[in-house]
Formats: C-alpha cells, structure tokens, sequence
C-alpha cells in the first residue's frame, strides 16, 4: 500500500490502536439519520466508547450494497430532506470535538454530480480522513486517484471472498489507509456469525502486501470483534449500531460501542 | 488513421471515439466495456468475478458453431423468427405519405422481443454450470419472458418486481406463477423497476456461485450492454435483409421506443454503419418533459452511474436517482443502456421524447388502420415515426419515396386494461376499471 508518501489519517487511528494493544474498532453511521446533529453527537458517543474510525455513509436512493436495516435508516434520511453537502458539517462536526479518523462511504453517483475534485476538497477541508467506495472499483477510480493524491485523502477499497489474486493484489495496491474486506458474499445486515471466508480474504490481502485490513458486513458484537482481531487490523460494525441508534438513542449506542470494544483487546 | 472498417470505435476517450466515428470506422460490434465516455463497471468488487466469468463465458460462445446453431434454433422452431417485415399502408397514410414498415416483434412466442436476449443470457448460463436465473421486470413482459426460458430449460427462475407493479400487474404475475417462477414484490425505495434491480443485485451477490443474473436492457455493468445487443442483433439484421428484399433499398429512418434501449439497439445495430439511415429512438415522455413526470433520460439527463454503467441519467442535484413516469411500464426507467448515450453524444442517432398522449393516439391509429394491437411501449415508436414521416416528406413531390421501418417491439394484450380506461371504454363499475387505472396492465 503506498501509503508512505502521504500521511493517513486512517492508518493513523489504526496504528494507534494496535500500538496499544487493540483491535481497530470502526464504526458506520448514516449521515442524517435521525438528524444532522445526532449523526454529529453519536459519532462523538462512539468515538469516546472505544471506537477508532468512524464512517459516515451518505443516504442514496439506489443503495445496492444495503441490507434492510441500512435501508431503512437511510431511506429515512432522504425523507427527512438529508442533502449531500451536510456530510461535510457533520465530518466538520466530529472531528472538532474528537479525534477519531472519519471517513466517508459512499456510493459513487453523488460524488461524480458534485465534482470529485470539488467532493474530494471540501471533504479534506472538514477534516475527513477519505473514501470508502462500495461500487468504485479500482479499474473506474482514475479521478478518484487524483484527487486523493491532491487532497491527501484515504481511498479505502473493498476486496471480497470472490476476488481473483490479480484483482487483490490490484485493488490493495490502489488502496490507502487500509482495505476493506468484505467477510461474506452478501449486503450489510448483522449475522450470527463471521463466516469463515473472512479469514482468508484478510490473508490474500496480507499476502498482496496490505498492511492494514478491516473485516466488514455482519460484524455485530464483541465476541466477533475478538475473533476477528486474531487476524485483521480492524473489525467494521454497522447495521448494529444503527439499529441501536435507531431503537434507542445515542447514550444506549455509546454503551454499545463500549461492549464491542471489549473484544478489541489482542491476544 | 487508418482503420479497417470493421474496427470499432471502441476508445475510452469520447473525442477519440467521436473522431474515429467521424473518420468512417465502423460502430458496428462495439466490444465495450467503453461506448465512448460510458459503459464500464461500477459495481462492487464482489460481482467483478462473476462479470468476469459472463464475459469469458459470453466470448467463447461467441465463437463456438454449437452455440451460434443453438440460438438459430431456439429463434427459429422456438420463438418463430424470423419475424415478419410488414408494410403498413392505412398507418402510412397518417405519416405524410411516407412508407412505414413494421418489424414484427410482437408475433415473437411470449409477444415481445425480450425472448431473443432471454433465450441466449439462458443459455450461457448453462454453459456456467448455474441451475438458477434471477430477473427483474417492471412491465412483466422480461419476467414472462425469463420464466419461460428458465421453463423451457429447466432451470429455476426468481423474478424481482417492485410492489406496487405487482400490485398494477397482477395477470403478468400469474403468468409468470404458471411458468413456475416465484415472484418477489420488491417494496424497497420507490417500489418500480429499478427498485427491483437493486434487490436483484442484491440476491446476486449473496447467490452468484450457482445464479445467473438475467438482465433484461442493453445496459447495466459490462459485459451486460454488449452481450444483451448481440442477442438482438438479429432484429436488425433480419430487418436490413426485409426492407432490402421488399423494396429494394435501405430505408431513410429506423424508429425505435427506448426503455434500457435493447430493442433499439438490436434494430439499430443493423444499419449504424449504413450512414445515410437515420436513426431515431424515442424515449417517454409521459405528461410531457416540462412536467417532471417523464423517463426522457437522454433528453433531460445527465451522465451519471447508475446499475453499473456510466450513462446518462435523470437525477437531481445531489445524484439521487430521480423517479420516472410512463404510462407504458416498460419505458418507465430513469437510466439508459451506454451505447444510446454514445450514439446521441457523436450524432449517429437522434433521441426523441413521446408523450403519453401521443402514444396512445398512435396506438388507436394501428389499431383501426392496420388490425394490429401494439405494446404501448413500441407505440412510442410508432408516434415517433408519424412524426419523421412528416418531417421527412414535407414538400416533397413524391412522399412514398420515403421509407421507414419501425421496431414494433412487441403486442399490447398485456396493455388492453390500460387502453381501455386511457380511451374510456370501460362501463364504470366494472372490474377491469378499477385495474386499468394510470400504468396498469393486465
Ligand atoms: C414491448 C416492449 N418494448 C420495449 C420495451 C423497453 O425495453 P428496451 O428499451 O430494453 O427495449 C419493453 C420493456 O419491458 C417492452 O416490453
């Protein structure tokens, strides 16, 4: 990963967390949901809970990736009348106040309609870290590669159980700040279980040169956590939090966080 | 430069490809993944693998004698190709006096052209070794069209349909029961069409190692346009060897209705290096394109991404994908296949919006003037092509020198509830009344 040349904000957090000892603990939100401000406010709960880099996912109409529980969190948002430019108050809103790495996840539409110069500044203006792109793949990112470059950004890419050796060692090479490996073949929604292909796809990943990997899509509580840090850098929760967010508020999210980072703690 | 004629212009750059269009290089076959600035693959990297594998699988049957026999006979003793080229001559009388000729889609078994792509996307997906086909449809008539296949070829079928047009289609969704495929209502997002590709994308990659995404438009990620064009091509060409065969020339305009764009394309694709063919897709324009309420994507859109491909699109200022209207179903998509948005950017076709009105009256005019009941989707076309025929007749001597074919994309049985209550034709009270309000379709 050729992140040498450019200071990561992601990698930073992560590095910080194993220098410490821990598993990195990242944590998804959508923006908006319920409102701009608690967006702001849960990010801060999570960041004070042990969480190490926050996502901010940007609501979008045709979320292809997006298990129900997402879905509906952000399907919301849009009702409500969430516009994209107020993920860059909210990334603002986070990092004044904590000192988590925030990055953005994104389909990629909304970006190419504002410009991904013009995203890609504004973003690195509030203080964000970079992009995650779910349906960005390496082959498409040319823009992307240059703004990032010029804005310092993060481009986290994801890598899948069906990833070809060319195609990991591809996408780990464009890749900065850390890869994304996608545990299942599926879309996000909490699971019963890590599957066992997670393992692999973080071991192909090491082996392609990555230096930090987080494993996401079904990651739901501590013991997973754990599990996961027997292997990977970093363990990705989403839909849990979100249906916490939802269910029962920011303080009740905070508590949660605290219990996920329970399973943080490496062997 | 120098370039063969049966090179395509295939270069990512737009001015490139412009240029090499302009040079006279053929258009014809164009491999993808580029269409000029559009087309690609903007699709998560856990699909890539299976892209990957449809389109090594897709090259080699391109290239395999026993598969290219196996296709002519499913089009032959199967569907019934190859269909008719018939003149329309009451009809003709409406366009200024010009020719028109329609391509007889609708006679195809399952009433519309979507068999042609089905059968061959099918067919690769036996050559992978999957047992089940997943689709989406808005209309039904993909979804009727892709049980029937999965019928015919013992495979299982799963068909994703937003709920709402479950809801306005219930006789298309007993159809497709009858076929033995299940249907899923989708009630995600705005519950139509493209709503129905996300969940379909979705169960994809949760299912890929033994399901085969069968997409019904030339559009979506690569290889999908240049692959669902290629089962097409046979409309054009079957049309190309017609019109030569009944009049002895090429004709001046080829008319097709644009949903995705796959039957436009088939069509097209017979004539996009016959330069002096004009071509002209016709997109809905529903209440009209000032209204808000349209599928005019090419017209009004902008480029974007959207199931895939880099495309024009209708989307707002935020890149939210903006929903569509149409009173015909299968024309009511906001995106369009990559190759369309190419043609319109170098000028080799023109894209056009049809109202709602404007569909229909030319749906009655077939209707009365020719004994046939078009889809409302290819009477788009068919308004599309009254209005060139005007334009290309105007002030001249000898109006039947022009000659048009249109795509008559396929039969309207499914759309006589919708027709019935567009024309007032239903005793209020009764059943189908309450069906064949705005957009429904038996
Ligand atoms: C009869 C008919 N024509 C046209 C279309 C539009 O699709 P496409 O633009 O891919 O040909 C449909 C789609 O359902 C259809 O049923």
């Amino acid at each position: 990963m050729n992140n040498t040349a450019t200071a990561s904000k992601s990698a930073a957090a992560i590095d910080r967390a194993l220098a410490e000892g821990r598993t990195a603990l990242v944590g998804y939100l959508p923006a908006g949901y319920p409102d701009v401000q608690t967006t702001i406010d849960a990010a801060v709960a999570l960041a004070e809970n042990g969480t190490d880099v926050i996502e901010i996912g940007i609501p979008y109409s045709d979320p292809v990736m997006d298990g129900s529980v997402i879905q509906a969190a952000t399907v919301q948002a849009l009702k409500d009348g969430f516009r994209v430019s107020q993920v860059f108050d909210i990334v603002a809103g986070i990092t004044a106040r904590c000192d988590a790495a925030v990055l953005v996840m994104t389909y990629w539409n909304p970006v190419m309609r504002m410009g991904v110069d013009e995203f890609s500044r504004r973003l690195a203006e509030a203080g964000g870290a970079g992009l995650i792109t779910p349906d960005l793949i390496p082959d498409e990112a040319a823009e992307w590669f240059e703004a990032s470059d010029k804005y310092g950004l993060d481009r986290v890419f994801l890598v899948a159980p069906s990833s070809s050796p060319a195609r990991m060692a591809m996408t780990v090479k464009a890749s900065r700040g850390f890869v994304y490996a996608v545990s299942i073949m599926g879309v996000t929604g909490a699971r019963e279980n890590v599957s066992s292909a997670a393992e692999r796809v973080v071991q192909a990943a090491h082996e392609a040169g990555a230096e930090r990997v987080c494993v996401g899509l079904g990651v739901s509580n501590a013991e997973h956590v754990r599990e996961i840090g027997a292997y990977a850098e970093g363990a990705i929760v989403g839909t849990a939090l979100v249906a916490e967010l939802g269910h029962s508020g920011v303080e009740a999210l905070g508590k949660l966080a605290a219990r996920l980072s329970e399973g943080t703690a490496r062997a | 430069m120098t370039q063969s004629p049966d090179t395509p212009a295939e270069s990512g750059k737009p001015q490139e490809a412009a240029d090499a269009f302009l040079a006279g290089s053929s258009l014809r076959h164009a491999p993808g993944p580029y269409f000029g600035a559009f087309g690609g693959r903007w699709m998560p990297e856990s699909l890539i693998a299976a892209l990957d594998e449809l389109e090594d699988t897709f090259e080699k049957a391109k290239a395999d004698p026993e598969f290219i026999a196996q296709v002519a006979e499913l089009n032959k003793n199967y569907s019934g190709r190859p269909s008719l080229l018939t003149e329309a001559k009451r009809f003709s009388q409406h366009a200024g006096g010009a020719r028109i000729f329609l391509k007889r889609e609708d006679l195809n078994h399952t009433g519309s052209h979507k068999i042609n792509n089905v059968l061959g996307q099918a067919l690769l997906a036996q050559r992978m070794g999957k047992t089940r086909i997943i689709a989406e449809t808005g209309a039904g008539q993909h979804g009727v069209a892709s049980a029937t296949a999965a019928a015919l070829l013992g495979m299982e079928c799963v068909v994703y349909m937003g709920a709402e047009d479950t809801r306005r289609q219930a006789l298309n969704v007993a159809r497709m029961e009858l076929l033995g495929a299940t249907v899923v209502p989708v009630t995600a997002g705005s519950q139509t069409l493209k709503d129905a590709i996300n969940e379909a994308l979705r169960d994809w990659v949760a299912n890929v190692h033994n399901t085969h995404y069968l997409l019904g438009t030339a559009a979506g990620a690569h290889p999908f346009p240049a692959l669902v064009r290629y089962f097409h091509e046979v409309i054009g060409e079957e049309a190309r060897a017609q019109i030569l065969d009944q009049t002895g020339r090429l004709p001046d305009a080829v008319c097709a209705c644009i949903g995705g764009g796959s039957n436009a394309i088939g069509i097209f694709h017979g004539f996009l290096d016959d330069r002096n063919v004009a071509l002209y897709g016709f997109e809905a324009g529903g209440d009209g394109v000032d209204t808000g309420r349209h599928a005019a994507t090419i017209t009004l859109g902008r480029p974007g991404v959207l199931h895939g491909a880099r495309s024009y699109l209708m989307q707002d200022e935020d890149g939210q994908t903006i929903e569509s209207h149409s009173i015909s179903a299968g024309l009511d998509y906001p995106g369009v296949g990559p190759e369309h948005s190419y043609l319109a950017d170098i000028g080799r076709a023109t894209y056009e919006p049809v109202t709602d009105t404007e569909a229909m009256d030319a749906f009655r005019l077939l209707c009365r003037t020719e004994g046939i009941i078009p889809a409302i989707e290819s009477s788009h076309a068919l308004a599309g092509a009254l209005r060139v025929g005007k334009r290309l007749t105007e002030g001249k001597d000898n109006p039947q020198d022009v000659i048009i074919v249109v795509n008559l994309s396929g039969r309207g049985d499914k759309d006589v509830a919708t027709a019935a209550e567009w024309f007032g034709l239903l005793p209020q009270e009764s059943p189908e009344a309450g069906i064949g309000s705005e957009g429904e379709q038996l």
